[in-house]
């Protein structure tokens, strides 16, 4: 099972569940991180963390500590 | 035809709003939909700003526009986001019902924009889509058929281009026809069959209890069922009936195995890939220009050392171009006080005038300039998309305090002054972090307080080189900026642990695109933001300059001097009744007075020490009759000089954790929706001020410092 923050930078994987608590969660998908949702980690910043996601067309900055919660899987079969 | 409208709004008057998420373009929009014809203020109790403006149709419409504030979802995690659920459901009693919804969608970031867009298709109000950034999206490479998205989305779509007033004609045309013969959009997220059953189930409590039309329901449910918050909300207090309804539903579903709690982003964004699968020509992903910009400015070492080199240039440009307009302004009020002096008659309006009102006044609104630049250049760094890397970019750090890495920004403004500071906390949306930022602001070493240091340090630390090299009053002032941070940085984290705990502060920011800055609405915003401060300098400031004034200005005792005159004032006798409070930090009553005078501004402590020492000529730019006299100063007790470099220091420690400066308060008071935070700040900046300058007073003795 991996999760966004161990996601490679420059590695696309699917979104799979999202491990937050509920308005956590609710929030992450509201911003696009729905399953199936395909995501790519395209920086980590200078001092390694947050981490820079590209999902669903947009940039979004994401403490790794949150990225913990999303898990992926390899393709976008929910 | 007015029977038609959704509410009964007074006949000719319609209300229409733009909503939309961050960055969209609502607010360039609606300078061109309302031109000056506006007006901001805040909503009440809170710290979200209100536009309000006026659009004139062809027929002879008059429409009432606001502006909302962004959002990312109808499911609130901000104040700006409460604000814009609120007036979306009519739910304020402050702006009236909604006519029309005119959903402001960027273009470029179709599918993300769309998720808000979607929601708002479902509250039952008439949407007319701005779809904005047109000329970003073309050149991004995406090909939007726009007919087939209206298709879909089964509202008006307007393709615009805000920022060179693309589209603007045509979507005044549809707003005038859509509020002629308004209609009501029909949700059309498709359910499978079973849980569309579940869902419309509760949706037909909804009408029953009035929230919904059955046309529409199936949007706001979903949101219901999804979002414990929205069920908890205080609209359905009195709707028993739907929260069982939608309790219900979400047992059968979890019944089946359908997570309730994911239902409406997954149906929305579902709903919306379908959409754009007909509406939207496939493109390649490829490096754009903000990701070759973001390689430079978010790089390992380049980013930091940009950063780094950012904040001192716009630090020596504030200082440097703002000197000009201060002097001018100082000057000024000089010149006025004199004029003041010579026209009026000598008595006690002139001395009001002259002594309280102008040169409390001045003393504040010389720091217009300084702050009007600082807008300037937050206004160019948010707009620019810069201020989303910086953010990026410090977050570790701020995060290790317990703040957001928006932080930053306001906090290194503190720096020139926490007015600014304070005020451009507005970019960062959780209130808590917010909270926790303003209240720390005013520990960073504003430039009012250099005069203060230099006096003090320059006095009475011994100019003796440290290894024969640095000056030591040079390290003392340096000792005390640090101490500003670290003080700031240990109370950020108390109030996370203490009165601003609670979930996950800052769980995403976006990255925008960068852009080449909108001047002209940068421009418009610092002259708005200086504006605000000249209010309250002309309201609060000035009835707290006239009672500072008369404190020292009675019981009159007439041709006395002024030395005289403010020894035997209530500003003498308020000084001698604090000494035994004061005594312990080694400052006596004539101190007392001092800071007593300089909670107007912390520079004021200079010419009030002046006052208080009967020297004419306390410049602060250079103060040495000032020193002269200060050193002269014998302690009545022993006749050694009073003022010890244990004095000094303490009494910089204490103006460098007291909040003394009645302009913050005002901001504070204004950002934070009322006197409850300026009061409590201004508590515990003092009772840590206090403690502080206890420890060095004590500790010094106690080491054998005189
Ligand atoms: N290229 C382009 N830029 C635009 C367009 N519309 C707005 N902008 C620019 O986008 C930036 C953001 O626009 P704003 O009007 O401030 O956006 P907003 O939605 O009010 O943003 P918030 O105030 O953060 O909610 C500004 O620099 C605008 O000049 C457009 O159609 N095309």
């Amino acid at each position: 099972m991996q999760t966004l923050a161990e996601l490679e930078i420059g590695a696309e994987a699917y979104v799979s569940r999202l491990d937050a608590p509920p308005p956590d969660a609710q929030r992450l998908m509201e911003m696009g991180l729905t399953a199936g949702a395909k995501v790519r980690v395209m920086r980590q910043a200078p001092l390694g963390d947050p981490l820079e996601v590209a999902v669903r067309g947009c940039r979004l900055s994401i403490r790794r500590a949150d990225a913990q919660a999303v898990i992926l899987s390899g393709d976008d079969h929910v | 035809m007015s029977d038609s409208r959704p509410d009964g709004n007074e006949a000719g008057i319609l209300h229409i709003a733009l909503a939309g998420n961050p960055n969209s373009g609502k607010s360039t929009l609606f300078n061109l939909l309302t031109g000056l014809r506006q007006k901001v203020a805040n909503y009440p109790g809170v710290t979200v700003e209100k536009k309000e403006g006026v659009l004139r149709l062809p027929e002879g419409l008059e429409v009432h526009v606001v502006d909302l504030p962004g959002a990312y979802s109808l499911n609130p995690r901000s104040p700006d986001e409460e604000i814009a659920h609120d007036v979306v459901l009519g739910l304020r009693d402050d702006t009236r019902p909604l006519d029309l919804l005119v959903v402001v969608v960027d273009a470029s970031n179709l599918e993300r924009n769309l998720f808000f867009a979607s929601q708002l298709l479902g509250v039952g109000r008439p949407v007319v889509i701005a779809l904005n950034m047109m000329d970003v999206a073309r050149a991004a490479g995406f090909v939007i058929d726009v007919p087939s998205l209206q298709l879909a989305l089964g509202v008006p779509v307007v393709a615009m281009a805000a920022n060179r007033g693309e589209g603007v004609a045509e979507l005044r045309a549809v707003i005038a026809r859509q509020l002629t013969a308004p209609s009501v959009p029909r949700e059309r997220i498709p359910l499978s069959p079973s849980v569309a059953e579940i869902v419309d189930a509760a949706g037909e409590a909804m009408v029953a209890a009035g929230l919904a039309k059955l046309d529409w329901a199936r949007g706001e449910v979903l949101r219901l069922i999804s979002s414990q918050k929205a069920l908890d909300h205080r609209r359905l207090a009195g709707a028993p009936s739907v929260r069982a309804a939608v309790e219900k539903a979400r047992g059968e579903l979890a019944a089946r195995g359908v997570a309730w709690h994911t239902l409406e982003a997954t149906q929305r964004y579902r709903w919306i890939e379908s959409v754009l699968r007909r509406a939207r020509g496939q493109r390649e992903v490829s490096e754009n220009v903000t990701d070759r910009l973001d390689r430079v400015f978010t790089h390992r070492v380049l980013g930091p050392a940009i950063l780094l080199a950012v904040v001192f240039a716009v630090f020596a440009a504030i200082f440097q171009l703002a000197q000009y307009p201060m002097d001018a302004i100082q000057s000024g009020f000089d010149a006025t006080g004199r004029l003041a002096l010579r026209l009026l008659p000598e008595g006690l309006m002139q001395d009001m005038l002259v002594n309280g009102v102008l040169a409390g006044v001045g003393s504040i609104l010389v720091f217009l300039p300084q702050i009007m630049l600082l807008f300037l250049f937050l206004g160019i760094l948010e707009d620019s998309g810069y201020m989303a890397r910086v953010a990026f970019i410090m977050d570790r750090v701020m995060g290790r305090v317990g703040l957001h890495g928006k932080a930053f920004i306001p906090l290194v403004s503190s720096f020139a002054c926490a007015i600014p500071g304070v005020m451009a906390t507005r970019t960062i949306e959780n209130a808590r972090d917010r909270l926790v930022t303003i209240l720390v602001a005013p520990l960073m070493c504003c430039s009012a307080r250099w005069p203060v240091y230099f006096l003090l340090a320059g006095t009475f630390i011994p100019p003796v080189r440290v290894f024969g090299l640095i000056p030591l009053p040079a390290i003392i002032i340096f000792a005390m900026v640090v101490l500003g941070v670290v003080a700031a940085v240990l109370m950020a984290g108390v109030f996370r642990r203490t009165i601003a705990r609670g979930e996950n502060p800052s769980l995403i920011l976006e990255l925008p695109p960068y852009r080449m800055p909108a001047f002209g609405a940068v421009f418009r915003v610092m002259i708005e933001r200086g504006w605000i401060f000249v209010k309250n300098a002309g309201t609060v400031i000035l009835a707290i300059s006239i009672v500072l004034w008369a404190l020292s200005a009675f019981p009159r005792r007439p041709g006395a001097s002024p030395s005289e005159q403010i020894r035997q004032s209530y500003a003498g006798k308020i000084g001698h009744l604090i000494e035994p409070v004061i005594q312990p930090l080694g400052f006596d009553w004539k101190i007392g007075v001092a800071i007593l005078a300089s909670f107007a501004a912390r520079e004021v402590f200079v010419s009030s020490m002046g006052t208080i020492y009967g020297v004419e000529t306390a410049d602060s730019e250079n103060p040495t009759d000032l020193r002269e006299r200060l050193r002269a100063e014998a302690d009545p007790a022993t006749g050694a000089p009073f003022f010890t470099p244990l004095r000094a220091v303490s009494l910089m420690v204490y103006y460098v954790l007291a909040m003394q400066c009645m302009s913050t308060m005002a901001a504070v008071r204004r950002e934070t929706g009322g006197w409850k935070w300026a009061v409590f700040q201004f508590a515990y900046m003092g009772v840590l001020a206090w403690g502080a300058s206890f420890l060095v007073w004590h500790g010094g003795r106690w080491l054998g410092f005189p």
